[in-house]
């Protein structure tokens, strides 16, 4: 979106400041609109997936009524709880309470920006972008806090207890893994990142394919991710047959909606990362060499990268409907003593191996032999 | 072991305190003096052949015409795989009896219950407070003569 | 409050709350995640029935017994009636008496449906919990086709059943008996024998023999800590001594023996021994009278009597007492799941709030038949 605000810019005349502000501005508004627009398009259709993929698995039919398929049932969602009554407990920290939904939704939002969705569709081409996200997302652990606080209910407490400890405890083996497959491409910026992942038939130069570290660093990635979005069997913090409904207890209406939109934000974010540093993000598989139009190329990878993400959260729909909870010490048990070692084993062979081999990868040496 | 045996091991060892059997009753009944009842239920259980490992039921009984109240305990052997009912009476006006809790822990919410439905008081219970009713309820809805209140609170019952 | 007392904060877990199953109030203390006890408080849904039965003839009783444990009505009906017909001394007819054990096997079945699915739910599963009802769903149209009610059947009356079953009942019954097995594999497969469920459950709250006699503990929980004791076995009544059956207990397959696993495995296992009876009972089942001639007007002598069944959930037992005339003097109801629940506070002492929640599953316990 620079490059697009720097091309437009660069065509007008430098003596007029106040009206280059003026588009910066309206460029900005209007991209993040667009964003807004279309986070809410995907979470709607989310929670109508998830409810579609619970229903298949639960040998029944899910949401069916409203629209075609019952495809509208989200915006049936969303006006009821438009309509409902806003509910702020006698006893509230108003002020925690009122704020704390705003700060989870903007902080799953501020997370959609670095992303690179193709070639040339994203919003900030950041040059620390998985520091960013790894950053912001780590927010979302305050704001729950300030909910739970502010609720002024013990079940409340028990979850912003629980789900700070868990999103701070899984943040490091998050980090180790990323970091794994970072140092290869040796960037930090999303499109940096995939962009490096071209060749090798748009598959085999995957990051989760370069070396048998950045493999198990996937693996611990998506697992401590699930942690790090509240899903079964990490839901512990929401866990509806512990505490009631966690840290969102006292929420109703649309603030609760703002809680509950936000998970399927993050579950997206995650995914993205996911895609992003592991699956080859954009990169389209198998016919990417053959030369095509670059607006066909532009619809084909943001398609590719959007079928990448949706396939992961199907996996962690999957996980949700399929798997018990498990308990709070289990849970740490698994993040400190399993994860976080392995995480950190795994980056010292990881970096053992770049050290050795720079930045070839398994395919490449496989490669080299055949040519040879 | 027969109803009528455990009967007579009892009234060796407790004599006078063992007052009567009654054999129509399923399972036959043995009727035991008020004081004697936590002693003879702590024999059932730990003494020699009787094994009377766990406490079936526990009720109180209104006799309103006798005058009198009566707790029944069904007693049964896991073990030795026999049955016995025991009976203790009452004063209805007073009726005070021994808690058999530390013999079977579980005869603890079963008292309760026979407290708050029938208001028999059990000496030496640990908790005895109403179970099934609220705490402010007036009267023991179980005895014969219990009269139903017109409003609990703001309530017209 | 002194220092000791602020260390720990209490908390009610119920009347409502997801997991007590009913309007159970738990006063909760708990030093963080870690309970230093508990406190039940039970009532909320007493009804008087023992006040009621003084009131009403024994027939007019009989429909109140639904409303006992009413995921299990066909074995308090059966219960009450073996209690007054042993007043009575009614002999029921042989093809009753099948009628009868068939009827007490599938609700039982349908009972440990329900509870296998509630207490999946309970460890944060929901899916089982659907597959509970969908085969609990076919038995409901069975019981629909024997007596027309879908819940509270009152189909088992004084001196037999309220009417012989009609045709097509058989075959459609053991197209279910055909059905059901690989369903139990199902269970097994999809969450007895999962990594996550077995170290929530294995070696919590276990029940030692000793303990189960002190609390009166009977039914799949007493069986649960090793005890071989099933009154079907050990003083039958009906026709149970004809038939072929096994008594699992509990061996302490995933650690402890009487843990909150085998007291939930003990329902699996017990399922399929109901199948087996209801199997052999049909091939049984021969033409003949469905109830015994009983008059109008019931005036059972005198005397009283204390019988007792296994129900689905331990022992049912009626303690009645006549005086002559046509309505009981004295009903006890002594009910399996108020013996199983007293022991809660001895149990939930040091565990954590997510075993708090296993412990009340893995008990069963209904409320209803608690309160009265």
């Amino acid at each position: 979106m620079t490059e697009l605000i720097n091309r437009i810019l660069s065509g007008m005349s430098p003596t007029m400041p106040l009206t280059r502000l003026l588009i910066t501005i309206l460029i900005m508004v209007v991209s993040a609109a667009i964003v807004l627009a279309v986070s809410l398009l995907y979470e709607g259709f989310a929670t109508y997936a998830e409810r579609k993929v619970a229903g298949d698995i639960q040998a029944r039919i899910g949401p069916n009524r409203v629209g075609p398929y019952g495809l509208l049932q989200f915006v049936a969602d969303g006006v009821k709880l438009l309509l409902k009554e806003d509910i702020i407990p006698f006893y509230a920290d108003r002020w925690l309470f009122i704020i704390a939904p705003y700060i989870v939704f903007t902080v799953s939002f501020a997370a959609f920006v670095p992303l690179s969705y193709s070639d040339h569709v994203s919003i900030a081409n950041l040059n620390v972008g998985v520091l960013y996200m790894i950053a912001i997302s780590s927010v979302v652990s305050m704001a729950i806090l300030m909910g739970a606080w502010g609720s002024n209910n013990k079940w409340s407490l028990f979850g912003g207890m629980r789900a700070v400890a868990q999103i701070v405890s899984y943040e490091i083996p998050i980090v180790l893994s990323l970091l794994a497959a970072i140092i290869i491409p040796a960037s930090l910026s999303m499109r940096d990142i995939i962009a490096y992942q071209s060749g090798g038939l748009g598959i085999f130069r995957w990051l989760v394919f370069n070396n048998p570290f950045t493999l198990i660093a996937f693996f611990v990635y998506f697992i401590a991710a699930i942690a790090e979005v509240n899903r079964t069997p990490f839901d512990i913090p929401e866990a509806e047959s512990e505490i009631v409904a966690g840290y969102h207890t006292e929420y109703t209406g649309m603030r609760f909606a703002f809680f509950f939109m936000a998970e399927y934000g993050d579950m997206f974010v995650v995914s993205a990362i996911a895609a992003t540093l592991f699956l080859g993000g954009w990169q389209i598989p198998f016919i990417g060499g053959i030369p095509m139009p670059v607006w066909l190329r532009e619809v084909l990878q943001v398609g590719v990268f959007f079928t990448k993400v949706f396939l992961l959260i199907y996996v962690m729909m999957w996980i949700r409907w399929t798997l018990p909870r498990l308990r709070v010490d289990q849970l740490m048990e698994l993040c400190w003593k399993y994860l976080t070692p392995i995480a950190l084993f795994n980056l010292i062979g990881a970096s053992v191996w770049v050290l050795l081999l720079h930045d070839r990868g398994v395919y490449d040496i496989i490669a080299r032999v055949f040519t040879r | 072991m027969e109803p009528k045996k455990i009967y007579g091991i009892l009234s060796e060892k407790f004599g006078g305190k063992i007052k009567q059997f009654v054999e129509n009753t399923l399972p036959p009944s043995v009727l035991v003096e008020t004081d004697a009842i936590a002693d003879v239920c702590r024999f059932l259980k730990e003494g020699d052949g009787l094994d009377f490992t766990s406490l079936m039921c526990l009720s109180g009984v209104d006799l309103k015409e006798q005058g009198r109240m009566a707790v029944v305990y069904h007693l049964h052997s896991m073990k030795q795989k026999h049955k016995i009912t025991i009976k203790v009476e009452l004063d209805r006006n007073n009726p005070h009896v021994q808690t058999v809790e530390q013999v079977w822990p579980g005869a603890n919410w079963y008292e309760r219950e026979a407290y708050d439905l029938l208001g028999i008081v059990f000496d030496g219970h640990s908790d005895l407070r109403r179970i099934l009713l609220p705490e402010d309820w007036e009267g023991h809805p179980l005895r014969k003569d219990y009269v139903y209140p017109k409003r609990y609170h703001t309530w017209d019952v | 409050m002194t220092n000791a007392d602020e260390k720990f904060m209490q908390v009610n877990m119920g009347p409502q709350h997801p997991s007590t199953h009913g309007v159970l109030r738990l006063l909760v203390t708990t030093d963080g995640e870690v309970l230093s006890g508990v406190k039940p408080y039970i009532g909320y849904l007493h009804r008087a029935l023992e006040k009621i039965a003084e009131r009403v003839t024994y027939p007019q009783f009989s429909p109140f017994t639904d409303r006992l444990d009413y995921l299990a009505s066909m074995n308090c009906n059966l219960a009450y009636a073996m209690t007054v017909e042993k007043l009575l001394n009614i002999e029921v007819p042989r093809r009753a008496q099948i009628l009868r054990v068939i009827m007490a096997e599938l609700n039982r079945i349908s009972s440990h449906l329900i509870a296998f699915g509630s207490f999946s739910s309970d460890m944060g599963a929901f899916t089982p919990f659907l597959f509970g009802i969908r085969e609990r769903e076919f038995i409901n149209d069975l019981f629909e086709i024997a007596c027309g009610a879908r819940l509270t059947y009152n189909y088992i009356r004084i001196g037999g059943v309220s009417k012989d079953i009609p045709g097509g009942f058989i075959e459609k019954t053991r197209e279910f008996l055909d059905y059901f097995p690989a369903k139990i594999k199902e269970y097994n497969e999809l969450l007895s024998y999962n990594a996550i469920f077995i170290k929530r459950l294995a070696n919590i709250a276990v029940i030692s023999p000793d303990d189960a006699f002190d609390y009166g503990i009977t039914g799949p929980n007493l069986r649960a800590s090793g005890i071989k004791w099933d009154l079907r076995r050990e003083e039958p009544y009906l026709i149970y001594n004809e038939l072929d059956f096994d008594i699992p207990v509990g061996k302490g397959e995933m650690g402890k023996t009487g843990d909150a696993w085998d007291r939930y495995m003990m329902r699996i296992y017990e399922m399929e021994q109901s199948a087996k009876i209801v199997r052999q009972c049909l091939d049984l089942l021969a033409p003949g009278d469905y109830t015994a001639k009983v008059s109008k007007v019931l005036k059972p002598p005198a005397g009283e009597v204390y019988v007792r069944a296994e129900n689905p959930r331990g022992e049912l037992g009626f303690y009645l007492i006549s005086d002559g005339s046509t309505k009981p003097y004295r009903l006890k109801i002594r009910a399996p799941s108020f013996a199983n629940l007293s022991i809660i506070p001895k149990l939930a002492r040091g565990v954590m709030i997510a075993d708090l929640v296993a412990i009340i599953g893995s008990l069963d316990i209904i409320l209803p038949e608690i309160d009265r």
